[in-house]
């Protein structure tokens, strides 16, 4: 088997507060194939942007990644040192966030910091860092790309603000791009375009994507294959289709019913009661074995690992395990 | 006598958004107002669930204050039961304002940090003096129960709640004054899907029991398909089309709420093809003159550059523009 462009393994990552360690990503594990679009889904605080920040090695002190291991085409990333670690940022993986303005110096020209990030990482001159430039403006959908590209972030709006990170992201010619709710900042009608544009892009050049995002249909019509988090842990993987279709962690089965869709028919949606327990409360067993309908006695004791369900698909809940099949 | 309950003609709303008067001087710049709410006219029938959808800037927010009374229109009435509502009559404004209650979008900040819960529920019952000593707290504890938190719960703070939770605080004391009609702006935005499915079925079985009629405010068109039975879409400050619930998504009628249907990104997985959406929102403060959705309209042609179109009423709904029945 080919090795993986991205591997996590056993990940994780913790806060020290002053009233104890917080742990916000807990063994999670995955891997991401060369030009794979993966989906990174979960309600808020579950830990999504935690781990695309502990791959591009963002985490803020006093955080820390506090346990395993992030491989790029099997290189160690985690324990980079700092400098070595900013070369892999800028010229391996590109990051697109939320709000474009964090990602963007306001007090530079497009131009400028296109151009520095092109030459920075690739061996070209500047009349062809420009030219490259202008031409992946024009590719990200920014009209008249070579007379705007002279002009300061705050000139443009929101929409096409955050085309031009996605160029910024895209300018070195990364292998994998993490993007982190790349479009929840815009408005629905610009969001399509944004979201199109991100994966057309990625396509053409054989990056990589890293998706992450609260809203499955975005991921349902953007990703290869989706991860589901909870309290840090990843509660299912696998393909997109199979997630959508047929959830079989009973935690990705409520989201899925409790979505409204445009097309849905019934008058009530599923509801999961409760809500996800904070870092500090995280349930002995299985993290979400308080809200689960299918709860029996060893939830509340042993965590299930990811189990391996074929196809690419794995499950992290005990309901899937060869030992308790054999009880039934 | 109608069956409407609020009836809505004309409402207009201007924001001076001049610069300071000495730079105006100096710059011999002329004053500028933004038309927040454009003449929108519309009925809510009691009982029923009327929705306004839109993108961020479209004037949602502005016409649910002009409606519960905390902002005054530049132009145009309210009607509510028949009787229109008179900004410079307090005493007058005072008897209908227990009458309808409003719910927002963060639960947090709507509601005072420093209060115990059950005070911020008892608050409109006190001030309205609908009940008195002990049975206040009764009725506090019944409310409590109603929206799935418990009678115990009126000795704690908001912060000691999660944003669900919050957001059941605040609907119980919107019910606490005996409302009629209850106006929602976007009461489930700040929650995780999980969450927002518990209290949009709440909202349901509260309207069943009790008869509310909701002005209902949200961007997710799921949400608002899943909820209406009527919605309105609003595009800079103007209401482009009214429709009957499901038909909206079934039959679109004006351009622009075909491209928003467009740009939802599908769960379904149907595997359908969007067609591109063109263009950004423009500037509220000089929208394009005409019908100002003309710069991203597939269907423009040279009337709507010069001609504000007015709603004209297809069967089941209304929709303001030249086009209607043209597809694109
Ligand atoms: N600096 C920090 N100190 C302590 N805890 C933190 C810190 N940063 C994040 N956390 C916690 O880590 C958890 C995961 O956070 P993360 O930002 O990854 O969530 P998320 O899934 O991206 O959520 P959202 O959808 O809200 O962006 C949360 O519980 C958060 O409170
Ligand atoms: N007090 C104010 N002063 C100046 N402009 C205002 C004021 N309140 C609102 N506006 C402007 O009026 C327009 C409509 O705002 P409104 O808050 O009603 O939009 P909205 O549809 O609720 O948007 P969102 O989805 O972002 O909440 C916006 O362009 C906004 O900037
Ligand atoms: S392990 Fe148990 S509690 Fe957890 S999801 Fe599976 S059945 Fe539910
Ligand atoms: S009036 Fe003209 S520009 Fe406006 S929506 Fe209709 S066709 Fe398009
Ligand atoms: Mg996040
Ligand atoms: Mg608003």
């Amino acid at each position: 088997m080919a090795e993986p462009l991205l591997s996590v393994r056993d990940l994780v990552v913790e806060f020290p507060t002053r009233r104890g360690t917080l742990r916000a990503i807990d063994r999670v594990s995955f891997d991401l194939k060369e030009g794979e679009v993966l989906g990174m889904v979960g309600e808020s605080g579950a830990g999504k942007s935690i781990t695309g920040a502990a791959i591009i090695g963002l985490i803020e002190p006093p955080g820390r990644i506090a346990g395993g291991e992030v491989r790029l085409r099997g290189e160690r990333i985690d324990n980079l040192p700092p400098d070595r670690m900013r070369r892999v940022r800028g010229r391996r993986i590109g990051k697109v966030f939320q709000d474009p303005l964090t990602s963007l110096n306001p007090l530079y020209t497009v131009a400028r910091q296109l151009t520095e990030t092109i030459r920075t990482h690739l061996d070209v001159n500047e009349k062809e860092a420009r030219r490259r430039a202008i031409a992946l403006l024009d590719r990200v959908g920014i009209p008249a790309a070579a007379r705007r590209i002279d002009d300061y972030p705050h000139h443009f709006s929101g929409g096409m603000r955050q085309r031009v990170v996605i160029a910024l992201a895209l300018c070195a010619e990364p292998e994998l791009v993490i993007a982190d709710e790349p479009t929840t900042a815009l408005d629905v009608s610009v969001q399509a375009q944004i979201i199109d544009v991100l994966k057309e892009i990625c396509a053409e050049r054989g990056a990589a994507v890293m998706l992450i995002t609260h809203d499955m249909g975005v991921i349902a019509e953007t990703a290869d294959r989706v991860a589901v988090l909870y309290a840090g842990r990843l509660a299912e993987i696998g393909p997109v289709r199979d997630v959508i279709k047929e959830a079989e962690h009973p935690y990705t089965a409520g989201l899925m019913g409790s979505i409204p869709t445009l097309t849905q028919t019934s008058d009530r949606l599923v509801q999961i009661p409760g809500s996800m327990p904070r870092l500090n409360a995280i349930p002995t067993g299985c993290a979400f074995n308080p809200r689960c309908t299918k709860v029996f006695d060893r939830c509340r004791v042993e965590r299930p690992d990811p189990i391996d369900r074929g196809s690419g698909r794995q499950v992290a809940c005990w309901l899937y395990d060869r030992a308790e099949a054999r009880h039934d | 006598m109608t069956d409407a309950l609020l009836q809505v003609q004309g409402l207009t709303r201007y924001f001076d958004v001049s610069k300071p008067w000495l730079n105006r001087v100096i710059e011999r710049s002329e004053k500028q107002f933004l038309t927040a709410t454009a003449d929108v006219s519309f009925e809510i029938k009691r009982g029923e669930t009327f929705a306004l959808v839109g993108e961020s800037g479209s004037g949602k927010s502005t016409i649910a204050k002009m409606i519960v009374a905390l902002l005054e229109p530049s132009a145009g009435t309210i009607r509510f039961d028949g009787q229109t509502m008179n900004f410079q009559s307090s005493a007058a404004m005072r008897a209908l304002r227990r009458r309808f209650q409003m719910i927002f979008q963060d639960p947090f900040a709507s509601l005072n940090p420093r209060w115990h819960v059950g005070d911020i529920i008892a608050e409109p019952i006190r001030t309205f003096g609908l009940l008195r000593g002990a049975a206040v707290m009764r009725e506090v504890g019944r409310l409590l129960d109603i929206v799935g938190l418990s009678s115990a719960d009126a000795g704690k703070f908001p912060h000691e709640f999660s944003g669900g939770q919050r957001q059941r605080i605040a609907i119980a004391r919107a019910l606490s004054s005996k409302p009629e009609f209850i106006v929602c702006d976007e009461p489930t935005s700040a929650l995780d899907v999980s969450v927002q499915a518990q209290i949009l079925n709440l909202m349901r079985d509260l309207q069943d029991e009790f008869g509310l009629t909701y002005l209902l405010i949200s961007h997710d068109l799921s949400v608002v398909r899943h909820m209406s039975n009527r919605i309105g879409v609003l595009y800079l400050g103007r209401l482009v089309e009214v429709a009957d619930g499901k038909k909206l998504f079934t039959e679109p009628q004006h351009p622009y709420s075909r491209m928003l249907l467009d740009a939802v990104p599908d769960l379904a997985l149907s595997g359908r093809r969007r067609a591109q959406v063109q263009g950004e929102i423009p500037n509220p403060i000089s929208p394009p003159p005409g019908c100002a959705f003309h710069p991203r309209c597939p269907l423009a042609f040279d009337r709507c550059r010069a001609e504000v179109p007015q709603p004209t009423p297809p069967p089941g709904g209304e929709a303001a523009c030249f086009a209607l029945g043209r597809s694109g």
